[in-house]
């Protein structure tokens, strides 16, 4: 109960302190619109000549272009804050409702990503670590820095290449097969077969990073005073290993997974173009394809405001890893 | 005499680690490449059409023609050029910020570090990549813009560790003593704390450019490169709707991009194992 309240008051706090980063992220929106060279409108529509005067007209009057611009922007703030994100002309649709109609694939994308990831990336690094400079050792080092260094489309079309178009295995884009109106576990099983590559390309940058991660942190642990201690009390290397080192471990890994998944949504843009999976990624794709900076805009506002809500997961799911670590 | 030694004890810690001792060598190739073959190759330019489209590598043009009949050789030189530039005068322009900020923190404390550490936390949340996207699709892509995007994206991991450089060294002895000797901040910073954490910061540099080179082919893989240069990403983006027809047009760049990404990291390692020799961990 006390730990549940003190949790809550915890999470209550952290969104407040989310407020400052989400003003300055509004704030770069603004600044970036209005640095850019030309009117702000201009700069909104895109490559002038495609927009009509009626769709000039309401971009002028939604960011109040004639206002002063402290009034433009409070306005502006506002608009944002209230998730008031305009309307997207090119696709006919309210951006708010483009980018929540999207935000499902795109959460299946990173959850699996991060799933896999951080869990081969922790099963390769103890491996690695378990018999330091042995051939084991060596070949996962060098993938991992191999696939630290890899392009992430790149990769995605190598596999496409291989898999989809060589073997035959597995589809090359989309999420579901739209011809084979699928339902329940075999819509299911649609999604995984789709799921599988997209979500392999996006892990793999990260499963190299938390690879050499997890890698330096065991063997940094493993010379610790309480392996010693617990060496002394007679304890197997196995029980050592999992009880003891592994936990402490993989707090630097855990720590790594929060901060990187501001990049795992920039990646994933990258995955979604090249896979065709229907997400934020690939709606972003979409804009600047067709020059919808409006849409642009809101799809980076929701995409930071994702990033700060995963990190106050991440930190409490860290307390529950390591006891001594309080929230305050 | 003693600055001699140390570089050549700097140099013998080097050569310790082979894999930096080999992708030196790739490095400097690939440099080597970008600065002259672009003199070599008597042509008119990475986008001359230069024969038939579609030609398979080994035949006439020795990594053949793309789907417009451009020299697909030619595209990877002018390529390596591109990638080179802007990993590293991004990569200047991000570690400049990064000193100065970090350095301010550091050095000063106290509010200017809270509000500045604050900022640096704030640029590490907000999902880089699309940002740099943001940025480049407003200002329109050029090579300046794209420049610009990618230090503006980088530069929070080097004002970090600037302040934690500084922050410990200006409360050692020697910068006490320069302080209390009435020397101006801006010596004791330039002098006697800059140079004592060049080395952290050349590593991270480093590491930073490679960072920069592969922001910069997906950006440019995505359309957000100056239409007037020809970079890896681009052609990988450009080739992408004939995988099936053409794959090597896909593979070749993405390789470059791979290889010179992965040389850099190695230097980067070696450079850190020969510049911290204390800090050389397992």
């Amino acid at each position: 109960m006390q730990v549940a309240r003190g949790r809550a008051r915890y999470i209550g706090r952290r969104l407040v302190q989310a407020v400052p980063t989400i003003l300055v992220i509004v704030t770069l929106n603004f600044l970036l619109v209005h640095l850019a060279p030309g009117n702000a409108a201009d700069v909104l529509a895109g490559e002038a000549g495609s927009a009509t005067p009626q769709y000039m007209a309401y971009l002028r009057h939604q960011f109040g272009l004639d206002q002063p611009l402290y009034v433009q922007y409070l306005d502006y703030l506002k608009n944002v804050v209230t998730l008031e994100l305009g309307y997207s002309f090119r696709e006919g649709m309210a951006v708010r409702d483009l980018i929540l109609q999207r935000l499902g694939p795109t959460l299946l994308l990173m959850g699996t990503t991060i799933v896999l990831s951080i869990g081969v990336g922790i099963l390769l690094g103890l491996v690695a670590a378990g018999r330091p400079n042995s051939l084991r050792d060596n070949a996962i080092s060098t993938f991992a820095l191999v696939a630290y260094a890899t392009p992430l489309f790149w990769v995605g079309l190598m596999f496409i290449l291989l898999f989809s178009i060589e073997l035959r295995w597995l589809p090359t884009s989309g999420m579901t097969n739209i011809a084979a109106f699928y339902t329940g576990w075999r819509k299911v099983g649609d999604v995984a077969r789709h799921l599988v590559l997209p979500a392999l390309t996006l892990s793999l940058f990260y499963m190299a990073l938390y690879v050499r991660l997890m890698r330096s942190s065991m063997l940094e642990q493993s010379g610790m005073d309480y392996v010693v201690t617990a060496r002394s009390k007679g304890l197997t290397e196995r029980a050592i290993t999992w009880r003891h080192v592994l936990r402490n471990a993989c707090l630097p890994v855990v720590t790594m997974a929060g901060v990187q998944v501001g990049n795992l949504l920039g990646g994933s843009v990258v995955v979604e173009t090249v896979f065709g999976w229907p997400g934020i990624g690939l709606l972003a794709f979409r804009a600047l394809f067709a020059r919808d900076l409006n849409l642009l805009l809101g799809i980076f506002f929701v995409a930071a405001c994702l990033v700060i809500a995963v990190n106050i997961i991440v930190d409490v799911i860290y307390s529950v890893l390591d006891p001594r670590i309080r929230l305050r | 005499m003693s600055a001699k030694a140390d570089v050549l004890a700097f140099c013998q810690r080097y050569a310790r680690n082979r894999a930096a001792l080999v992708a030196l060598g790739v490095l400097v190739a690939i440099v080597v490449v970008a600065i002259a073959g672009p003199h070599l190759l008597r042509q008119g330019g990475p986008f001359e059409l230069a024969g038939p489209p579609f030609q398979p590598p080994f035949g006439r043009f020795a990594l053949g023609t793309d789907m417009l009949g451009r020299d697909e050789l030619v595209g990877l030189v002018y390529g390596a050029r591109t990638s080179l530039v802007i990993g590293l005068v991004a990569t200047l322009f991000a570690t400049l910020l990064g000193v100065l900020l970090g350095g301010i923190a550091g050095y000063y404390g106290g509010g200017a570090d809270e509000a500045l550490m604050r900022l640096t936390e704030i640029f590490q949340t907000i999902p880089s990549f699309l940002f740099a996207i943001l940025v480049v699709a407003i200002l329109s892509p050029s090579i300046e813009s794209v420049i610009i995007a990618i230090a503006v994206v980088s530069w929070p991991p080097m004002a970090r560790l600037v302040r934690g450089e500084f922050r410990s060294l200006a409360d050692r002895e020697f910068v006490q003593a320069c302080v209390s000797m009435g020397m101006s901040d801006l010596r004791v910073i330039a002098l006697h704390i800059l140079p004592n954490c060049l080395s952290s910061i050349i590593v991270t540099g480093s590491l930073l450019v490679a960072t920069a080179i592969l922001t910069e082919s997906a950006l440019s893989f995505l359309g957000l490169s100056d239409p007037n240069v020809m970079s890896w990403g681009f052609m990988v983006g450009a080739a992408r709707d004939f995988l099936q027809r053409a794959w090597w047009l896909c593979a070749i760049p993405g390789v470059a991009i791979l290889v010179t990404v992965l040389a850099i990291n190695l230097v980067g390692d070696g450079l850190n194992d020969a510049l911290n020799p204390r800090l050389r961990h397992l």
